[in-house]
Order: structure tokens, then sequence, then C-alpha cells
């Protein structure tokens, strides 16, 4: 027997302690996924969670649905066949932002664009954790990491504005901080039809906070606590402040026909013999 | 074009290896439109829709293949084309595709490369690329047509044998072969065998997808059945989770290559011309075949006894066949469009060194002729 509401049940038996490190926001958002689960009653042959590469890329290990793991940066594309093939699925991609954006940019942009009905939950913790914290597509220009000891020359992407750009229909950002916020966010995110994003901006004490003069996962914690705002407090500010802040909450909700519905009438016309 | 059994049509190679998979039963086909494997995109985007199947047009090439990936795991016979630069990108899945033990086709219709190259013309020089393309140790079926005819038997082929065997199955075509038409009429229903994955009869809870039975291959069930199961890339236990103990490895690695090494005689298909009497052994594939032939049939006119063994798998190796045709012949011929002479190099190995190979290779865009496989028989 498993606590009411707790979601415990999608976790594996025998897979704890986890290897996460301490002070890492994985264990929180895994938690949250496995609540809104259980919210919404999702049933375990018909849930595929999708994981690429990276710490988060574990989490597929510590869940009893079905689950794919597969190889570094294509995990929306692998999706995107399970879900076309079989629209009964609830399909979850568990992605980093390495895997996300970075390596997998180019499947992200499509994914949104295509409008496919998976749920993207990303957590964006500024560097590459498994490898050793090297900078990554949303380190923030003038960081550290291990491969920018001199500081980072690049600037970063913001994972959801280029959602919102490409098409998503659901796009929302949270914290492991703002727990209760981010719980909402993913029950709209997994019920929504279409193509959604949650990304889950996350500590990383280990490498980024270390790098950064955080020394604590508390001191990591709060830098990313201090910077989030939500959405309607940050589009107040002047905009000479937005660079150091970050909305969180839900930033987009449309209902735009996801790739599925849309396929369905193109069947249609063929069946028909209507080719234009 | 929509094809029915008993009516003949002039049609492409790339149309033949669509038809031949849709006889197979694929109803899901991603992938990037690339010369000269386009047709079979642009064939699937008109049929694919009205068989109640899918069609999706993916980013790249490394997204096709994962698309098909995904959608042969939720159930479906999936495939994707290309051709050159396409088939490089795909590399890293189809070795994701071997360690998942996943079946799905590709079909490659080789190009002249390298690089971008020649983005027209022909080549047959991806085969070892097919064989070793991917890192770490992995095998998987390579089959090659040299007809219209054969681009469709081949194709319901290598989808039985993905299906059979769970691994990925690559159709070796070349630009000639696919774009040339010939008359061609659809088999009826069942005249072809057509093989389904072996799926799980045990209770949901006993599953375990990478569990092999005596047949050294393990039932596969589909996401949205009643059997919950877990797939990986990383190294894994008969139950698909994390599984990085060494003998748990070895296993591993060792049944991805046995369950194909004891089944080799059911997947080594070739074809013999009149190699019977054959002083003259000429070893072909793919659209050279059809100029050995020729070539066979002039040197015998001139009382040479010339025979062909045409390999349709090519890999695995024939190593057998080659062996017992080669026992008999006094001279070995191995046309082929390539510079290193990749399979003539495997002749070799098979025959031993002390056996003269003779070889011709072209790389310049252009196909081999009767004429260049006679100049070294010295006619």
């Amino acid at each position: 027997m498993v606590l009411l509401g707790s979601g415990l049940q999608y976790l594996k038996e025998g897979v704890t302690p986890h290897m996460w490190c301490p002070g890492c926001g994985n264990g929180i958002v895994l938690a949250i996924i496995f609540r809104v689960f259980e919210e919404l009653a999702y049933r375990n042959e018909e849930t595929v969670v999708v994981t690429g590469i990276g710490c988060w890329g574990k989490a597929d290990d510590y869940v009893v649905t079905n689950g794919f793991h597969g190889t570094h940066g294509r995990a929306l594309a692998f999706a995107t066949g399970i879900k076309a093939f079989n629209p009964r699925l609830h399909v979850i991609v568990l992605m980093g932002d390495g895997d996300c954006i970075t390596i997998g940019g180019n499947h992200f942009i499509h994914a949104a664009r295509r409008n496919i009905d998976v749920t993207a939950i990303v957590v964006n913790n500024f560097n590459y954790g498994m490898t050793g914290g090297q900078v990554s597509g949303t380190t923030p220009a003038g960081m550290y990491t291990s491969t920018t000891v001199y500081a980072n020359p690049e600037r970063d992407v913001d994972i959801c504005a280029l959602a919102a750009v490409a098409g998503a229909n659901y796009v929302a950002r949270g914290t492991p901080y703002h727990g209760f916020e981010l719980e909402i966010n993913m029950k709209e995110a997994f019920d929504k039809k279409g193509f959604s994003v949650l990304e889950v901006v996350s500590p990383c004490p280990t490498h980024y906070g270390k790098n950064n003069a955080m020394k604590t996962p508390v001191e990591m914690l709060k830098w990313i606590k201090n910077r989030a705002l939500p959405k309607a407090e940050y589009d107040s500010l002047d905009p000479s402040m937005k660079d150091d802040y970050f909305p969180i909450g839900k930033l987009v909700d449309k209902d735009v026909p996801d790739f599925n519905a849309r396929y369905d009438e193109i069947r249609a016309r063929a069946m028909k013999g209507r080719t234009a | 074009m929509e094809m029915f059994p008993n009516q003949t049509r002039l049609i492409q190679g790339n149309q033949a290896m669509t038809h031949g998979a849709l006889y197979a039963g694929a109803r899901f086909y991603a992938g990037y439109p690339i010369t000269p494997s386009s047709e079979i995109a642009e064939e699937c985007s008109v049929l694919m829709p009205k068989l109640g199947g899918m069609y999706i047009q993916m980013e790249d090439e490394i997204a096709g293949i994962a698309a098909v990936i995904g959608a042969s795991l939720a159930g479906a016979k999936a495939f994707t084309a290309t051709s050159g630069p396409g088939f490089s990108l795909m590399q890293e899945n189809l070795g994701f595709a071997v360690m998942g033990e996943i079946p799905c086709v590709v079909i490659n219709v080789q190009r002249s490369g390298p690089s971008t190259g020649l983005a027209t013309k022909p080549a047959q020089a991806d085969v070892m690329q097919a064989r070793w393309g991917r890192h770490g140790d992995q095998t998987l079926i390579v089959l090659c047509p040299a007809s219209v005819v054969e681009c469709f038997e081949l194709t319901v082929q290598a989808f039985n044998f993905a299906e059979k065997y769970r691994i990925p199955v690559i159709l070796a075509a070349d630009e000639v072969v696919a774009h040339m038409r010939e008359g061609f009429s659809i088999p009826e229903e069942g005249e072809l065998a057509v093989i389904d994955r072996k799926k799980p009869s045990c209770s949901p809870r006993d599953y375990k997808p990478f569990k092999a039975d005596a047949d050294g291959i393990a039932p596969l069930a589909s996401y949205g059945s009643e059997y919950v199961f877990h797939v990986s890339s990383s190294m894994h236990g008969p139950d698909g989770f994390s599984n990085n103990d060494p003998a748990n490895a070895a296993r591993k690695i060792e049944q991805l290559h046995s369950k194909i090494e004891v089944h080799r005689d059911e997947i080594v298909i070739t074809r013999s011309f009149q190699i019977e009497d054959a002083e003259v052994l000429l070893v072909a594939f793919g659209i050279t075949t059809r100029a050995s032939r020729a070539a066979a049939r002039t040197a015998r006119e001139a009382g040479i006894k010339a025979g062909v063994l045409q390999l349709l798998t090519l890999w695995p190796f024939p190593d057998k066949e080659i062996r017992f045709a080669a026992e008999r012949a006094q001279t070995i011929i191995v046309p082929e469009m390539n510079y290193a002479g990749q399979v003539a190099g495997e002749v070799q190995r098979v025959v031993g060194p002390d056996r003269d190979i003779r070889r011709v290779n072209r790389y310049n865009g252009q196909i081999i002729t009767p004429d260049d496989i006679l100049k070294v028989m010295a006619l």
C-alpha cells in the first residue's frame, strides 16, 4: 500500500536511493510527475516515459510505466513516432537542457511546429551535469562552467520563448522551489492536447553552483528563487531589469488541432482520392 | 500509384520497394527526402494515408529513423528510405535499433560519394558502411536488389527478417536499380510469405522484453498493449533496465550476434547462373549483376565457360556459397562500383590469399558495362 496522493505506486521498487546528487532538483520534479500521474489516473499500459541522455535522462530507470531510453538529443523524434502511430498513449518526454535545446534543438522546434501531442518536461540546470558541468545552450553569458572557465562568451537560449514561437499549444515555466505551482502547471501540460512544454529551472549545486560561487545547495536554490517572478510581475518590470529575472507560471495556452487530428483529416481526404 | 494484383505496369525500382513494403504490411514511413530515393517518400505520402497508415516528413534523417524506431515499438511495421549523406546521419540510431532489438527497414539507394559527391549518380560504395557504420560490437542484415522485381521481393524479405529476428535490415539498392523501369505485376496476397514479429504469450507480470526464447529471439510487445515494458539504448538486462554487470554485457553482445549466426542459412540468399561448370566465376551484386550476366553469356558464345554468383544478401556475407562456387573456378572476377573493392576484399578473405581475384572497379558515377568485364577475361 502506498499513501494516497503520493504517486509512489509509479516508483519502481528497489531502485532507491536514486543516483542524483544532494540538492539536485530532479527528485522533486519526478515526485511531482508521479503525483500528477495519480491525479490523472494514468495507467502504466497507456503511458510511455521517453528519456534521452543526461542526469534527467536517467529518470526512466525509476518509473514503472512503459519506458524508452534512447540516444542523446533525439527523445522528441522517438516520441513523435510512438505518439503518431498510437495516439491513445500518454507520451511524456523528459529532457535536460542539453538533450532538448542544445544537441536536440532542431527536433524541439519541429515537435512544436508539428504540434505533436506529447508533453516535454525540460529540466534546465544551465549545464551538462552528467559529464562534469560543461557549458550548455542555456548557460547564461558570462557564467562559469568546466569548459568556460574564463566565462561563457555565448548567450543562452530561452526555451519557453522558442517553444512559443515554434507553435507549442502550452508553455509554462517553474522551479523546484515553487513545487505547488509546478504541480498545477504540470497537470495542465499533461492534459493539453498538442505539444506542451514545462521548463523547470533547476539547481545543479555539484557543478553549476560550485563553478559560480554558490557553495551550498541552499544558495543555489535561493539564486533560482530570487530570479523567478510570476509572469504578470515579470511583464511589469522595467525592460532594463528583465535580464536579471525570468517569468514563471503559464506562458502560452492555445488549442490548435494537434498533429494526429490533422493527419486524420489527411487520411479522410486521401481515401476520397483528393490530392489538391 | 495504386497497383492491383495481376496488372502489369511499367514501374521504377523505388516504386517497387514502396509496394514491397506495403505488401509486407508496413503502415508507417518517416524520413527526409534525398536524391535518388525521394520517389519512395512521395509514393508513401500518397499511399500510406489511403491505407490508414502514416507518412511523416521529419526534420532530418536522424529524426526519420528515430520516428521509425518509436513507431515500431508502438506496433508498426515501419521504414524509411535515404541515400549517401542521409544514411550516414542514420548510423547512430541504427545502432540503437540493433541494441534495442527493434524491427525496422532502411532503404539506402546508394549514390556516388564521398560526402555530397555525385548526388544523382550510382555507386556501390556503402557495402562496408552498411555493415560497420556504427560504433561498437553490432551486426545486422543487408540485402541488395538487381531488378525491379527484386526490389519488390527483397523489400518483403527485409521486413520478414526484421520482424523475425528483431533487427534493422538495410536494403542496399543503387541509383540505377531505383530509377530504372521494368514491367512488374504485384503478387496476390498470400503469394509471398509475410512474417509478423513474435508477440509475448506469458502473463504481463512475467514479460521480459529481452529474454530470448530457444530460437535466440525474445517476443516483442507493443506500447499500449497489456504488456508494460522498458527499452534502452544503454546496456540492459533481460528486463530492459540498465545493467552494467560484465557477465550481462558479454551475454547481450553475444546474443546480438548469435541470433543472426545461428539463422545464417535462412538469411543468406544467392542466385547462380551457369556456375555448375564455370571456369570463370563472376561474383556480383546489385546492378552490376546484369552486366556480369551479359558478359558471361558473351564469354560462353566465345567458348569460355563463365558463370555468375549473385549475392542478394551482402551481410551476413555469403562465405559458404562463395567458397563452394570458387572451388571449381580457375578465375574469379568481382566487378563493383567502388574504388577499394569492398566485396572483392571479402571474397579474397573467403577463398584465401593464394587465389588470384581480378577486380573490376568503377568509381566515376558510371555503371560497369559487360565490356568492362570482358576486358579482364581478355576477350
